[in-house]
């Protein structure tokens, strides 16, 4: 079932605080997960493994590189569940 | 028609019902490079090498030292902390994708170097897996009865095939060897391999170009633009112009992210698969030895197989060796061994995974 963007950003962000450490309400949709975020792209790999588990989609190595922001990531997410 | 002849029976051959490693034994060349030795050539800091890969040294083997010397110096150790004659091995392997010549087999140099005699002898091209293809191998072989005695060697001179101008990848390859022997054994001293391939994933990790397209390379700019365009000197490696680098030779690549992302969460169940295949269970195992290819990989196995706390995890070897392809579980394990954090008769998980893609896990007993 298609969860809303607001439940995709929150789940993400549980994601990214239990990689990370990153408190969860810095996890905003105009974040860059590289430049803002601080996340290298082998944490990224392991919260996109997580993320595929956590909302049931499936996104593949060569979609990664265009999630830039945590916007491109719940927009990515929310259409796979669709 | 042979109709009237009586159809001979084949003999064939029948070997005792279980092997085991009786011995390991490891060469580390002198030459230590660390990570500020790297970051001359590339745009990277020694603390974020380490944070990514959890490497921070290597070792280069010497301008005179080939995969060959190296083969014989860990298949010698072997032997000796075996202690079985090299005249009762019966086949050699090694497991390596550095040898420099493509023909003949490192293996047949070896083995007359170490004194196998008419050995059987040949390489085994599995990359990071080769050492533990090898083990299948050899513990296939004992068991059939084809050798008494087998050498397995995982060999590499990495640096010769490192991109000194890759930020991805410059830190990441080194040298050494290391080696076991299997023999027969009375109780079962390695259980049944998981292994596979999956070539879907070859561009993972592979090389930049291939013998004829390097050479093609090379002459067309050489002929376009000089000598002086590939900076005035054969490749390998570092004179050349660093922006052509990766065409004038066959150097190593790796797309990291995704190699990561398989290895991390599509290895664990291969683990899991072959601690059920030995009839174990992780809370059984004292060892686990995988690839050394990364910490944040090694670390996400663990937590994914689900390792008790007391399980010896091998580490340190990749912490100063880096990554050593089919030389790194052999290397890892002798260090255990000889440090006394691993002992005779532990049981060890071996898993090697790589390039291909490839990979194969066992349960050996150690020696």
């Amino acid at each position: 079932m298609a969860q809303s963007q607001e439940e995709i950003l929150a789940g993400l962000a549980d994601i990214i605080n239990e990689e990370t450490g990153l408190e969860q309400e810095a996890v905003q949709l105009d974040k860059t997960f590289t430049e803002d975020l601080d996340i290298d792209s082998l944490s990224m790999m392991t919260i996109v493994v997580n993320a595929e588990e956590k909302f049931g989609v499936r996104i593949p190595d060569e979609q990664v590189k265009n999630l830039q922001t945590v916007r491109d990531a719940v927009d990515f997410i929310h259409g796979a569940q669709d | 028609m042979s109709g009237d002849r009586p159809r001979p029976t084949l003999r064939t051959i029948r070997g005792p019902e279980f092997s085991a490693i009786l011995g390991i034994g490891d060469h580390r060349p002198e030459r230590v490079v660390g990570n500020d030795e790297i970051v001359r050539y590339i745009d990277s800091t020694d603390e974020w090498i380490r944070e990514r890969s959890g490497i921070a040294a290597r070792r280069q083997a010497g301008p005179d030292e080939s995969l060959v010397d190296m083969s014989v110096s860990a298949a010698q150790a072997a032997l000796d902390a075996a202690g079985v004659a090299a005249d009762r091995v019966g086949a050699v392997i090694v497991a390596t994708i550095s040898h420099d010549v493509q023909t003949p087999a490192a293996a047949t140099l070896v083995a007359d170097r170490i004194g196998a005699g008419h050995a059987a002898a040949y390489d085994l091209g599995a990359a990071c897996s080769g050492f533990t293809y090898g083990i299948a191998t050899a513990d296939d072989l004992v068991r059939s009865g084809r050798a008494e005695h087998v050498l397995v060697i995982g060999a590499e001179k990495l640096s010769d095939y490192r991109n000194p101008y890759d930020r991805g990848t410059a830190f990441v390859f080194g040298d050494g060897a290391g080696a076991a022997l299997v023999g027969p054994s009375t109780t079962p001293g390695i259980s049944a391999t998981v292994w596979g391939a999956d070539g879907s994933g070859a561009p993972l990790i592979s090389q930049s170009v291939g013998w004829n397209a390097a050479r093609a390379a090379w002459f067309r700019d050489t002929a376009e633009h000089g000598l002086d365009a590939a900076g005035g000197e054969l490749p390998p490696p570092a004179r050349v112009n660093p922006e052509a680098t990766d065409t004038y030779w066959p150097y190593l690549t790796m797309q990291g992210p995704s190699v990561f992302r398989w290895a991390a969460y599509q290895m664990a169940p291969v683990a899991l698969e072959a601690i059920e295949a030995a009839g174990i269970t992780p809370d059984d195992l004292d060892v686990f030895v995988p690839h050394q290819a990364n910490t944040r990989i090694i670390d996400a196995l663990v937590k994914k197989i689900g390792l008790p706390d007391r399980v010896v995890v091998a580490r340190d070897d990749l912490a100063d060796m880096a990554n050593t392809s089919a030389a790194s579980i052999p290397l890892a394990t002798a260090r255990l061994l000889r440090e006394g954090r691993a002992k005779s008769g532990d049981l060890a998980l071996l898993m090697g995974f790589g390039a291909g893609l490839t990979w194969a896990a066992q349960v050996v007993v150690l020696p």
